[in-house]
């Protein structure tokens, strides 16, 4: 219960009201279409250097936490989701919108959010501390295989082909590489000037993240939103509640689902949210109605991909590996003020960690609050011409990574990184390895130079890195993850094979 | 895949291959050696996989990746070359604040879709350049002490 004592922390002026701004800003964020909460919080890190660390995590951790539920908003109302994690949202919520129900969709998905989001939060403040004591016992091998594995995971599960998902991975893993040897001082890969002290982590988030999604709107050219938003009815909020409740199996689905489905390292709120709305169809006796407008549909998704945002942090917290893209970017917010997580982060740094873990769980009844309050005027925000997003996006991008390091050179590798990766993903290849591989590189290598020292000295590599259960458990995940993957990659194929044939 | 995807994946897949290969000659050979174990490790992975995905490139069965059509490059390319130009150069040299609001400005108006006859789309668009300009000197400049390049002002 030690949450408990830091929990006065978050009620002081300054972190409350960082709370509140970090809620508010991220629900009208939220709900705008191009913006998902991973370039949401990446766009918001370059404000948090003037703060303490604990301030900075708590609001981007508000970020993270409203930009999620935000965008249920353009889901309902305009039949856009605001992130991936809200595609299980449109299906019946926007029907519900049409039926002039809109008002009743947007409370009943901001509750749900709510209650999904406050059991997330209970699973990361009651499993970290158990599993950081648990994650004492990784040396540098198993930490090495973790690095991987977390590389590796997210390689092969968030992406369509697992080569080109790995192969994201190592580009990561390489550009992790670029700049000085630590150990020997030597240069590596320093091809220009800008990356001579290695590729800084926050630019290139924000590059990776945003700039790709600036560039996807220029490629649509000189049009404008063409969706239609619907007219927000008036509808009493207890009957919302009300509504809730009385759809418990629904509710009690979507954050089950939520909350394992945040654990796995790797796999998003997007598949969250799909999932627990397949499985609340599968096992309603009113499986008939899901898809025409049914609340059922939207508490099971809106659960979900809340109740996943708490436990995605869970093996960031503990081993120091991000669980996903989003997870990652908080973990360039921690590195920027000097904290490495871990298992000591608990007892190094209790005084940033639980005011930040606490605020994500109040952040989750103010979320609740605001959304209520200003969700018809929120789905506003999405007659922002594509234009004018576009342009603000790039000039806090390059503004952005111009104040990390007062360099320019941050600023070119920003540019660079985003328009490379905005062609890569043009041809298959997704920013979350590159990404992960780029976070978990020096972790990687660190403990890879470290093991290799250990096993010279006393066993041998082959045996260090090869031998003892963890070991074991680890590389048989990293395989296990990929055959799968690749499985799952025949199949479909198979599948599209042959429906194709019978066209 | 129609022909047009397959040409653009064989060079999206040849440049990475290219990259991973030179990744991994430069770890084999740069000196001195134990300074790129990790990488050799790396590369070898890089340079395996991306040669995969450049031979499935060439024998056509790359089945993830829409690649580029001519309307979006068509689309893209105007602001495309605004944001090299203000990324690359205008910032530095022209000073940050002036070549945002430039940049800024050219993108409302190669992309906005109200009509460039009217002169109040015009007004409009500045005004929303001077507010936003406004946005980030109050956040960069005064709330975050961020000293930026001012070259053409300096």
């Amino acid at each position: 219960m030690e949450f408990l004592y830091y929990m006065g922390d978050v009620f002081t002026p300054v972190n409350f009201g960082l709370l509140v701004l970090g809620t508010i800003g991220g629900l009208i964020l939220g709900a705008t279409p191009g913006l998902s909460p991973t370039m949401t919080v990446a766009l918001m890190i370059p404000f948090t250097f003037k703060l303490e660390p604990q301030q900075g995590l708590i609001l981007l951790g508000a970020a993270y936490t409203s930009t999620v539920a935000g965008g249920a908003v353009s889901a309902i109302l305009l039949k856009i989701p605001g992130a991936p994690a809200n595609i299980a949202t449109t299906l019946d919520g926007h029907t519900m919108a049409q039926k002039g129900q809109g008002a009743k969709a947007l409370q009943i998905s901001f509750i749900a959010s709510a209650i999904g989001g406050l059991f997330g939060v209970f699973l990361l403040i009651f499993l970290t501390p158990v599993l950081a004591t648990w994650a004492l016992a990784f040396g540098p091998s198993e930490l090495f295989w973790l690095a991987i594995l977390g590389v590796t995971v997210i390689g092969t599960l968030d992406s369509s082909s697992v080569v080109k998902g790995l192969l994201s991975g190592c580009i990561g893993l390489w550009l992790a590489t670029i700049g000085f040897d630590d150990i020997m001082g030597a240069q590596r890969f320093i091809f220009h000037s800008s990356v001579s002290g290695g590729i800084n982590v926050i630019p290139a988030l924000i590059g990776l993240f945003a700039i790709p999604q600036v560039i996807a709107m220029f490629a649509k050219g000189r049009s404008g939103v063409d969706a239609e938003i619907i007219v927000v009815q008036r509808h009493p909020i207890g009957a919302a509640f009300r509504e809730v409740f009385s759809r418990k199996r629904a509710l009690a689905i979507g954050t089950a689902v939520g909350s394992i489905i945040g654990l796995i390292p790797g796999v998003g709120g997007q598949i969250a949210g799909l999932v627990a709305y397949d499985q609340s169809k599968k096992m309603s006796p009113e499986s008939g109605k899901f898809g025409t407008g049914h609340p059922e549909g939207v508490i099971a998704a809106e659960s979900a991909n809340n109740a996943m945002v708490g436990p995605s942090l869970v093996p960031l917290l503990t081993l120091s590996i991000p669980g996903s893209p989003t997870a990652a970017v908080l973990l360039g917010g921690l590195l920027i003020h000097g904290i490495f997580p871990g298992p000591a982060l608990f007892t190094q740094y209790p005084e940033v960690v639980w005011p930040f873990i606490n605020s994500m769980l109040v952040g989750q009844i103010l979320m609740c609050v605001f959304g209520l309050l200003i969700a018809g005027w929120a789905a506003n925000v999405a007659r922002v011409p594509r234009a004018v997003m576009a342009a603000v996006v790039l000039g806090l991008a390059v503004f952005g990574s111009y104040s990390v390091g007062h360099s320019m050179g941050d600023v070119y590798v920003m540019a660079a990184l985003g328009l490379a990766m905005y062609f890569l993903e043009r041809f298959g290849f997704s920013a979350a390895p590159l990404v992960l591989g780029l976070i978990l590189g020096p972790i990687a290598e660190a403990n890879f130079m470290q093991g290799a020292m250990i096993a010279n000295a006393t066993i041998g590599q082959m045996t260090y890195f090869f031998t003892g259960w963890l070991n074991w458990l680890l590389i048989s995940i990293v395989v296990a993850s990929i055959g799968y993957s690749i499985w799952m990659e025949l199949r479909q194929r198979r599948y599209t094979t042959k429906e194709d044939a019978q066209a | 895949m129609n022909d047009l995807p397959r040409t653009q994946h064989i060079i999206a897949s040849g440049t990475i291959a290219a990259v991973g290969v030179s990744v991994a000659h430069i770890s084999y050979t740069q000196e001195p050696a134990a300074a790129f174990v990790f990488p050799r490790l790396i590369a070898t992975v890089f340079a395996v996989l991306a040669i995969w995905t450049f031979v499935k490139a060439v024998l056509g069965r790359t089945k993830v990746g829409q690649g580029l059509s001519g309307q979006d490059m068509r689309n893209l390319l105007p602001g495309l070359i605004v944001t090299l130009v203000y990324a690359f150069w205008a910032a530095k040299d022209l000073g940050f604040y002036t070549a945002t609001t430039i940049a800024f400005f050219i993108l409302l108006t190669l992309y906005d879709p109200a009509p460039h006859t009217e002169a109040k789309t015009w007004i409009k668009r500045g005004l929303i350049t001077a507010g936003f300009m406004a946005v980030m000197y109050g956040l960069f400049a005064m709330l975050l002490n961020v000293y930026t390049p001012r070259e053409i002002f300096s």
